[in-house]
């Protein structure tokens, strides 16, 4: 209780310093405070109380004001207008900014934010801000407490209990409870509601999942229980010792059952929809803004500086750019090719920061995929002979990182195997793919030919060309380049009905296994039927693992011999930022960002 | 009379096209590779089987035509939207046309009397500096399309003169609308110039006109009386389907402006593959173009009673 009182009368000023308040009477007696947070009260009682030292100079002052001097008279003027005091941030000690709003960019409109259903980055974020599951993300990515505090598992990582806090409420003011969690994992399984990102819950490797999903077992048999109401209880088909990693995805999020009942498919809607996290919903307008404004009921609101979240659809990212400098936007991405001029002209603006993602050329190893490409050396040959740099350095400029494995070396606890190619020049790639090259039986008169196809883009065009003319000067090998729209793309590719393909996958969660999961057998997403026994039972075995790093480094290196793709590059993402706007999570590498703990400045 | 059995025919010619505009959309839509769940992560079988069963897809073509056909005939329901799953088609038209009206509509009526007043007054004062001045506005407006327009407008308001906001729709807060408005109709104002400029100054040089003029009439009655009308006729043939264009596929305003109209949902829908919403879109523009196709034929043949008697003679 103190504790919020003390937070008020540094936000509000002075004015409201012992005054009652409406959030003391929503908040309800017993609240648990975390270390972490009894150390900022700590910081924030030092800087009220020096304040308030100085009010006997005050007093004195006033009773001297004859002889008051301009000192004494700037110190009555402020004393004067102590609702208008600045905001002092209780960490840092920096003076907020009045407006504490953020408004961003979004390139698309987004989807219902219904965490289910939730299938893209833009409605991600969103879902991030308006529900919390049992973990969140730090700056860096780790996990922190959610609704759970902590969690205990069992010794083979298949039985997870997570324990969860008691003052956590919906925005209706009803508690969250583990009945909660229970209702929307289930619901992400079931059949009814159709999800796309069902499969989540299957790659969660709770019981039954598969069974649930394809409609042979009801919901309320997939491996997850309500021990009691603040007792959740997740049992497992196969060791998965990144399993509390998962939940920080919006798919596991909890969701109020009472109000989909209610409302049906509308209840994503403002007014109807119902959330647990730090913002609700209060205005959407398809396809221009979205706002999200403070939760009052939030179980950390104390901690929340932002007061309003804006997502403007800016379909263009030249008008979305133009937008950001006339002072509209705080965040928008840096228009494509521009990064480095862009970067010499606002340097404090525009940021650059790793992603889980790994772009790449797919071999199709399937049946209709072509003969030779069937023979490692062919693929080895074309992987060396793709000078990365030029890519990174000439053709992106924004700060990609050239990538000779599938995950990128900003993977929690991944460590990059000392793969050959990596550490060699180009030049002597060059020569060791002309020798396998060779050896394979091309060149000269018998070059190979093949089509590389990619969906219709200037910077995947550009990267076709450039790795295409790298092929035929180094190779004398024939490529053929075609370009599809997006959803023409994907059929031609997921129907293999290609040679070679541009593909790039982010990971869902920081853990190397979405990396590698894709190149097993078993892997839906394995599009180009890249079939090895030996990653499979690499895999298998990391799962049952607890230390499965040194496994994922050696799977890195059959990849590496097998070559059943190419991997050009790991992105970036490449945005402007307010320099007022701070805290920005550069070290997520899966830029899970949470407006919560953003803060604005004074300039 | 005359002109109520004019429309009737072409009523009955409307209703078929309309119909046969549903159908060859549908199937073609659907032929389109890929489908409004295929994603960049292929879906497990039996995941996109339960989405399939969900929407009806799993259905033979015909019978999710017979579905949509019956949906529209009997209850007005154009379907749910695929991507957006808390609204449907009606929603989003209902939530996006009102926009691209507003200002389609402003627009067309600014592009009609500035361009039909440039190019009436250039036509009037022909080879003088007030002709050379529209003729040259109107030359330099049509080479400004609007995907140029609203770069140069975002460029000069918003970045340089911070008067008005890049983009986004505040109701009928005239601040959202100026830029819009003027992007839209600058290229239009431009044709509707030229095109009554040439048509008066034919006219002008026509028999009835010299006669009116040895009748000893005032020029002010010469052209509002005699000219004006024969003038604009060439004019409102072509106002038709610009009007249904402003009003329904500024799809380049739509996106550029970021006004949540319907031209920013048309794209997307057919990029995602959300069939009912582009379907939707598809028969209101459809419906749009017939109606005034419709209207102009009847406003045509108003003004030239010729139309009619022809019409009366087959």
């Amino acid at each position: 209780m103190l504790h919020s009182s003390i937070r008020l009368c540094i936000k509000g000023g002075f004015a409201t310093i012992g005054g009652g308040t409406e959030r003391n009477a929503i908040r309800p007696a017993n609240r648990q405070i975390d270390p972490g947070r009894i150390r900022d009260f700590r910081r924030a009682v030092v800087g009220v109380v020096t304040f308030r030292g100085r009010k006997p100079d005050l007093e004195e002052c006033k009773m001297n004001i004859v002889k008051s001097s301009l000192a004494c008279l700037a110190l009555v003027a402020a004393a004067a207008v102590p609702a208008t005091a600045q905001e002092i941030h209780p960490l840092t000690g920096e003076v907020l900014a009045d407006d504490q709003s953020f408004t961003y960019r979004l390139l698309d409109e987004h989807l219902p934010v219904d965490p289910q259903l939730v299938q893209d980055v833009s409605t991600s974020a969103m879902a991030r801000d308006l529900f919390e599951g049992l973990f969140n993300q730090d700056e860096a990515g780790r996990i922190v407490p959610g609704v759970a505090t902590h969690h205990e598992v069992n010794g083979d990582n298949t039985v997870y209990t997570f324990h969860l806090r008691n003052d956590a409420q919906w925005s209706d003011g009803r508690p969250v409870t583990a009945h909660d969690f229970v209702y929307a994992w289930r619901r992400a399984a079931d059949p009814e509601t159709a999800s796309p990102y069902a499969w989540f819950i299957e790659s969660m490797a709770l019981e039954n999942a598969g069974e649930v999903i394809s409609g042979e077992l009801p919901p309320s048999e997939l491996g997850v229980v309500a021990v009691d109401d603040l007792t959740l209880e997740a049992r497992l088909t196969r060791s998965l010792p990144y399993f509390p990693a998962m939940t920080v995805h919006a798919t596991t999020f909890p969701v109020p059952e009472w109000t989909i009942e209610e409302h049906g498919a509308e209840w994503t809607n403002p007014g109807k929809m119902v959330s647990n996290g730090a913002y609700v919903l209060t205005e959407y307008t398809p396809a221009v803004r979205t706002v999200r404004e403070r939760n009052r009921l939030y179980w950390n609101d104390e901690a929340t500086i932002i007061e309003k979240v804006v997502a403007l659809v800016i379909n263009d990212e030249n008008v979305a750019l133009t937008r950001y400098l006339s002072g509209e936007l705080d965040m928008t991405q840096v228009p494509t090719g521009q990064y480095r001029n862009l970067k010499a002209k606002y340097p404090d603006q525009v940021h650059s920061a790793p992603r889980l993602c790994t772009y790449y050329y797919v071999f199709n190893l399937s049946e209709s995929g072509p003969v030779p490409f069937r023979d490692v050396r062919v693929r080895r040959a074309l992987s060396l002979a793709v000078d990365r740099e030029v890519i990174t350095e000439g053709i992106l400029q924004s700060g990609q990182i050239p990538a000779y494995t599938f995950t990128p070396g900003a993977t929690a606890g991944f460590e990059v195997p000392d793969i050959g190619a990596a550490g060699l020049t180009q030049a002597e790639r060059d020569a060791e793919a002309v020798k396998l090259m060779a050896e394979a039986g091309f060149g000269g008169d018998s070059p190979l030919e093949f089509t590389l196809l990619y969906n219709t883009s200037e910077s995947h065009k550009k990267i076709a060309i450039a790795a295409s003319q790298m092929w035929k000067t180094k190779l004398g090998v024939e490529v053929s380049l075609r370009n599809m729209e997006w959803k023409t793309f994907l059929d031609a590719f997921q129907g293999q009905d290609f040679e070679l393909a541009r593909a790039g996958w982010c990971g869902d969660y920081n853990e190397a296994s979405t990396f590698l999961d894709v190149l097993t057998t078993r892997s839906e997403i394995n599009v180009g039927k890249y079939a090895s026994e030996r990653v499979d039972r690499l895999m298998e075995a990391a799962g049952l693992s607890a230390d499965p790093q040194p496994i994922y480094s050696e799977v890195e290196m059959v990849l590496s011999e097998d070559s059943p793709i190419i991997p050009v590059y790991h992105y970036t993402s490449v945005f402007f930022l307010n320099p007022n706007l701070r805290n920005w999570p550069f070290g997520n590498v899966e830029q899970n960002w949470y407006s919560r703990n953003l803060y604005r400045t004074a300039n | 009379m005359a002109l109520l059995t004019h429309f009737l025919r072409r009523l009955a010619v409307a209703v078929p096209t309309l119909a046969a505009l549903i159908v060859v959309s549908f199937i073609l839509m659907h032929a389109a590779p890929g489908g409004p769940f295929t994603g960049d992560r292929p879906l497990p079988e039996d995941v996109m089987a339960n989405i399939e069963a969900k929407y009806g897809l799993d259905q033979p073509l015909h019978r999710q035509l017979l579905t949509y056909f019956t949906g529209i005939v009997l209850e007005f329901d154009f379907g749910p939207s695929f991507r957006y799953r808390d609204r449907s088609v009606n929603d989003i038209i209902a939530q996006g046309f009102p926009v691209t009206l507003t200002y389609g509509m402003i627009a067309f009526v600014v592009a009609v009397l500035v361009g039909a007043a440039l190019g009436i007054a250039a036509a009037l004062s022909k080879n003088t500096w007030l002709d050379y001045l529209a003729v040259g506005v109107s030359v330099g407006a049509q080479v400004l399309p609007n995907f140029v327009m609203a770069p140069i407008l975002v460029l000069v308001f918003t970045l340089w003169l911070g008067l008005l906001p890049g983009g986004g729709w505040g109701g009928l807060d005239w601040r959202y609308v100026v830029m819009p408005v003027v992007a839209l109709s600058t290229s239009f104002m431009a044709s509707i110039a030229r095109l009554s400029r040439s048509s008066m100054l034919e006219v002008m040089s026509s028999d009835f006109i010299r006669t009116a003029r040895a009748k000893g009439l005032s020029r002010r009655r010469i052209v509002l009386g005699h000219a004006l009308k024969p003038a604009m006729l060439p004019v409102v043939s072509y106002l038709g389907p610009v009007f249904v264009y402003m009003v329904t596929g500024s799809v380049v305003i739509d996106l550029y402006f970021s006004t949540g109209g319907i031209g920013q949902f048309y794209v997307n829908s057919a990029l995602n593959r959300d069939y009912a919403v582009m379907m939707g879109i598809t028969i209101l523009i459809g419906a749009l173009t017939i109606a005034f196709n419709l209207i102009v034929d009847m406003i045509y043949a108003w003004i030239d009673p010729q139309i009619r008697f022809r019409g009366r003679q087959q």
